[in-house]
């Protein structure tokens, strides 16, 4: 029981995709300058990662070595083509607002990973379970880092305004820096280290060390 | 298992099936949700065509407000509205016209290039949808659909004039794949609110309208044929100018307005 519960919830903070592997940081650049649009795409991502991982494990087996990355390719790719075809009959406005991300869900990095990483040694139903997890680290940042940009670049949260921005005579002065993807950086930037000073494992060893009471002099 | 797995035959079988499984799966959803899209897509247009008009209400559904809107047929070549007789003749009929479809049909369209094509749409259909609000028997405002080439992408919109066929209501793209965050700001509703109060045309009957790098200058006495340009994005803004400057023009619907500003509408 504890495997299923590591599985699934390890990656949401001792394992998280993006603040510790660094997988999928061009999609959460992207798409988190709005909450519903960044909700969308967490929920978009984790159903491609979880099927993607569970079909990819039931063909685990016969799965030829030489093509196994173009297989899990064609997997991925016809998930994703599915989600979006939903996306534009269900949600077409969002789908207008992702246009070409959901697209890019299949050169997301936390996708193949999981595929590559996971799936193509363990069995199905546990896949299916780490797809899950792993959607959710990946969506539990979106959602952290979509809700300050928001709220600090445009004062709203869901489109619902919090703070009363100058332009509509209130008082905030939205942040417009937070409305540009570079944004992103800073905030993931922010919730690594509060996560590295929380689990200090996380923590790297420097690569290398400068020795002490050495002098500058030998370079010379 | 292993060695069997990475024989030559079942390398190509799994490929196969796989390839065969996969594509069964996407084409049974693109089709099974192609009726729905589509009317996603067709309310998106008529909500495009009112809220470039300034038609959009709360409460009320797209459906609702559209059908005070009369959808007619202009003829470009003759400047005029098809009749009934041309229409029919073309097969054509006012409600379903498609233009995108016309203009890669050679009966109904005409070939664009080098200097007649500003905008790079390299085809333009002979007939044009256009789109009246009605006050009595006047037309109140009108809404011109126009296209052309940005970046990346044909980028299609509508323009809503007011009755002195001059003066701009609103404008915007419904359909545009520029970069975004950049070229993609043609969707930016600060910028789409800029084009209102602008003139199309000058004093000889050109239309000039254009958009301005780096702003537009308010002593500037064109200022009123003139936008903001997109930071960021030159060509993107470059195309919007062109495809304006085409579509109102005498190529576009250059002759139809000053026919409608000398004979009103019939």
């Amino acid at each position: 029981m504890s495997d299923v519960k590591n599985v699934l919830f390890g990656p949401i903070l001792s394992n998280n995709p993006i603040a510790l592997q660094i997988l999928g940081i061009c999609s959460a650049l992207a798409v988190t300058s709005s909450l519903s649009v960044s909700l969308v795409m967490a929920i978009a991502l984790t159903l491609v990662t979880a099927f993607s991982n569970f079909f990819i494990a039931i063909i685990r087996n016969h799965i030829p070595n030489s093509i196994r990355i173009i297989v899990q390719m064609i997997i991925i790719a016809s998930l994703v083509i599915v989600v979006d075809q939903i996306l534009k009959a269900f949600a077409f406005e969002i789908s207008k607002q992702l246009s070409v991300f959901v697209g890019l869900i299949i050169t997301n990095c936390i996708v193949m990973g999981r595929a590559e990483a996971f799936a193509m040694k363990n069995g199905p139903g546990m896949s299916f379970l780490d797809g899950i997890g792993n959607g959710l680290g990946y969506s539990v940042m979106l959602i952290i880092v979509a809700f300050f940009r928001e709220l600090l670049g445009a004062g709203k949260l869901f489109g619902v305004e919090i703070f009363a921005t100058v332009q509509n005579g209130g008082w905030y002065q939205p942040n417009g820096l937070m409305l540009l993807p570079p944004s992103a950086f800073f905030v993931i930037g922010l919730v690594i280290w509060a996560l590295r000073a929380y689990k200090k494992e996380q923590v790297e060893e420097p690569e290398f060390k400068i020795a002490a009471n050495s002098r500058a002099q030998e370079a010379l | 298992m292993a060695s069997s797995n990475d024989s030559i035959k079942k390398t190509i079988l799994v490929a196969f099936a796989l390839c065969l499984v996969c594509s069964i799966f996407v084409a049974a959803a693109a089709v099974g949700l192609k009726p729905i899209q589509n009317a996603n897509k067709d309310e998106d247009r008529k909500r495009n065509i009112l809220s470039a008009a300034g038609m959009l209400e709360d409460g009320k559904s797209v459906d609702e407000i559209f059908a005070s809107v009369e959808t007619r047929i202009v003829d470009l070549q003759t400047g005029e509205f098809a009749s009934a007789e041309e229409l029919k003749a073309e097969g054509i009929n006012p409600e379903t016209f498609d233009q995108k479809a016309a203009a890669k049909d050679p009966s109904l369209s005409i070939t664009l290039s080098g200097e007649n094509d500003p905008a790079g749409i390299k085809r333009r259909s002979n007939y044009a949808s256009v789109y009246l609000v009605m006050s009595g028997d006047d037309i109140e405002r009108i809404i011109l659909p126009v296209h052309g080439y940005g970046l990346w992408s044909t980028m299609y919109g509508f323009m809503a004039l007011e009755n002195d066929y001059n003066t701009v209501i609103g404008f915007g793209f419904y359909d545009q794949a520029e970069t975004p965050g950049l070229g993609g700001e043609v969707d930016n509703p600060n910028w789409k609110a800029l084009w209102k109060g602008k003139e199309v045309y000058n004093d000889q009957g050109q239309a000039v309208i254009a958009l301005a790098k780096g702003g537009v200058d308010s002593s500037d006495p064109n200022a009123s044929h003139k936008v903001d340009g997109l930071s960021g994005a030159t060509l993107t803004s470059r195309g919007v100018t062109h495809l304006v400057q085409y579509w109102l023009g005498k190529e576009g619907f250059g002759p139809f307005l000053s026919h409608l500003r000398s004979e009103g509408v019939q």
